[in-house]
């Protein structure tokens, strides 16, 4: 029993490692822009696909396959800002529903291009650590969480120590006082769009030889960043990883004890619950719902 | 306009729909058949719009009235549109249930907090086997009873007969919607979308009327479902997921929630974008595609929808056929 409980404690672990990074960047973006991105579960989707296009494709090391991962999707975020977002300043509703239609062109694009099927990604290591007779870390996802501590670190540090972090925090907080700073909201909304989009796309690749890829593989993932950012607090960067945590370890608790579908109601009912009771979640702060 | 011009414009619009599924083919008139079904979920979607609430559960209150339809029909054993009517009525009951929790929120909360509620109920139906079916759902739903009209008759696996059926229903429901819009609970309505506070200061129930709002839509949306239901013979959780939720957002969006016919005009092109043009160049998978930059257009170029052009069109072209007034 305890083997079994400190197994499911790593399977939570590595899910709210990528989780993390999904709703990080979900918050950020709506710190900065006020828009609600439902196309980054298809900007997770991505990233797993450049893993499938170069690594499982193109044979190329999986290292460099995830840095292009990272590269490549941060700059689909810069394009959604630079062709939609940025026209819609000041209408969510519009910015919503352009990332709906986006998202859905996305799943198309990846649906004329590899196909509906799912894809088969090998393994970039078949090394596991060994705990003991029934708890077992693939290596594989012990990489997934030591890069989003890394990276998380790296977006807090960045956030709290240099004069962009400033300038994205402000901009965050007010944006007509930080315009009046002379932050310019255009360049901070495109390295929103940029960091949000690339932890994203790091995640999808990272996880790609994890999970099953499918055009729609977004969806549940956007389902579960949306409950993590709605427990944590819409807006609150240290919410959404403590949330993502909570979350992982209650959805893979649930899966492992009973099924994979009460897994997801229960998610959900959680999350109707924090909307019903406390909606500005139980890290956010008052005046930022 | 004088009245013999409406009455003859109402008399070859009804020409016209009786005469429409006779020059289509067999599976163009199956298309008219979902296509008159979806203009009332997504006329009772914009019902819901009118009190400023954008709701992602509307497809899942239309999985409601279907399910409770088809189970009704096949293990009760109640009389087919009787069934129907009941399972209105239970979408219209579980949205009343579902308020309580949904009112608490506005806007972005709400749109979320109805994803959640949604999602809920599908998942239900997708685990629990026993009624429900789990996620291969219900088979062999009963049918509509033929009938003999004298003038007509009623023979329902064929799409016409369901096609007359269907539209007299869905211009019912759609007729009641536009009383209830241009009565004074529609008024209200509109007040609670632009001037909350100001309403409440009139001594106006908010909730109530949202609530109000939620579950007339939420009733018709279910009425809708029962129709597909019983025309298609099979509900799943999968026909009520969030991909059609997002159809019928990018019907009303790309047609506009402005006017009563947005919505309308939005269903139709859609329709006929997708079923003539796309399934005739064999590109019907590219549906998502072609929705998605549609809906990406209408946010950014026409934020009124497809009316607002229409509306365009037809100041165009009364500049042409109307006498110029004095003094302009």
């Amino acid at each position: 029993m305890l083997e079994l409980l400190l197994q499911t404690g790593l399977n939570a672990l590595y899910a709210a490692a990528y989780l993390s990074l999904v709703a990080v960047g979900l918050v950020l973006i709506f710190g900065v822009m006020g828009i609600i991105n439902f196309a980054h579960g298809e900007l997770f989707m991505l990233g797993a696909y450049v893993v499938v296009a170069l690594y499982s494709g193109l044979q190329m090391p999986f290292v460099l396959v995830a840095a292009i991962g990272l590269v490549f999707v941060g700059c689909v975020g810069i394009l959604m800002e630079l062709s939609m977002f940025r026209q819609l300043r000041g209408n969510p509703l519009g910015g919503l529903v352009a990332s709906i239609g986006f998202l859905m062109v996305l799943q198309a694009l990846v649906a004329m291009g590899f196909g509906v099927r799912m894809e088969h990604v090998p393994p970039f290591t078949q090394d596991v650590i060994i705990l003991s007779e029934r708890v077992r870390l693939p290596v594989q996802r012990l990489i997934v969480i030591i890069v989003a501590v890394m990276l998380l670190v790296a977006l807090w540090l960045f956030l709290k120590r240099t004069k962009f972090g400033w300038a994205l925090r402000a901009s965050a907080q007010d944006k007509e006082a930080a315009a009046l700073q002379g932050i310019s909201l255009r360049t901070t909304s495109l390295i929103a769009m940029f960091i949000g989009g690339a932890l994203a796309g790091i995640a999808g690749s990272l996880t790609a030889p994890l999970i099953s890829v499918t055009p729609t593989m977004g969806h549940s993932v956007i389902v579960a960043a949306f409950i993590v950012i709605i427990v944590g607090g819409i807006g609150s960067l240290e919410g959404a990883v403590l949330a993502a945590f909570i979350y992982a370890f209650v959805h893979t608790g649930v899966t492992t004890f009973l099924d994979g579908v009460i897994a997801d109601i229960v998610g959900l009912a959680l999350m109707l619950a924090v909307l019903v009771i406390r909606p500005t979640g139980f890290f956010g702060s008052a005046d930022r719902a | 306009m004088p009245r013999w011009l409406v009455a003859v414009g109402v008399l070859a619009t009804a020409a016209l729909l009786l005469a429409l599924p006779h020059v289509l083919s067999f599976s163009q008139r199956e298309v008219l058949v979902f296509m008159t079904i979806n203009i009332l979920v997504v006329c009772s979607y914009r019902l819901l719009t009118l009190t400023g609430e954008w709701s992602l559960g509307h497809v899942v209150m239309m999985g409601v009235g279907a399910y409770a339809s088809a189970l009704l029909a096949k293990k009760v054993g109640v009389f087919v549109p009787l069934a129907m009517l009941l399972g209105a009525f239970t979408a219209a009951m579980v949205a009343l249930v579902l308020s309580v929790p949904l009112f608490r929120m506005k806007g972005f909360y709400f749109l979320i907090g109805s994803f959640a509620a949604g999602e809920i109920i599908r998942l239900l139906w997708k685990r629990f086997r026993d009624p429900f079916g789990g996620p291969k759902g219900i088979k062999r739903i009963d049918p509509m009873p033929d009938f003999d009209l004298g003038i007509w008759n009623f023979t329902f696996f064929d799409p016409v007969s369901y096609y007359y059926f269907a539209l007299l229903v869905v211009l019912a429901g759609l007729f009641v919607m536009w009383r209830v819009e241009k009565s004074p609970i529609g008024l209200v309505f509109h007040a609670v979308h632009w001037q909350d506070n100001l309403a409440r200061s009139a001594g106006i129930s908010v909730r109530a009327y949202r609530t109000l709002a939620l579950v007339l839509s939420s009733g018709f949306a279910g009425l809708a479902g029962a129709l597909l239901a019983h025309y298609i013979g099979t509900v799943n959780p999968n026909m009520f997921d969030i991909e059609q939720m997002v159809y019928v957002l990018t019907w009303a969006i790309v047609g506009g929630t402005a006017t009563f016919y947005g919505p309308i005009i939005g269903c139709v092109v859609l329709t006929v974008v997708n079923e003539i043009v796309l399934r005739e160049i064999g590109l019907e998978q590219g549906r998502p595609m072609i929705y998605g930059m549609l809906l990406i257009g209408t946010v950014l170029f026409l934020p009124k929808g497809l009316e607002d052009l229409f509306h365009r069109l037809s100041r165009i072209g009364l500049l042409f056929s109307r006498q110029p007034r004095g003094g302009q």
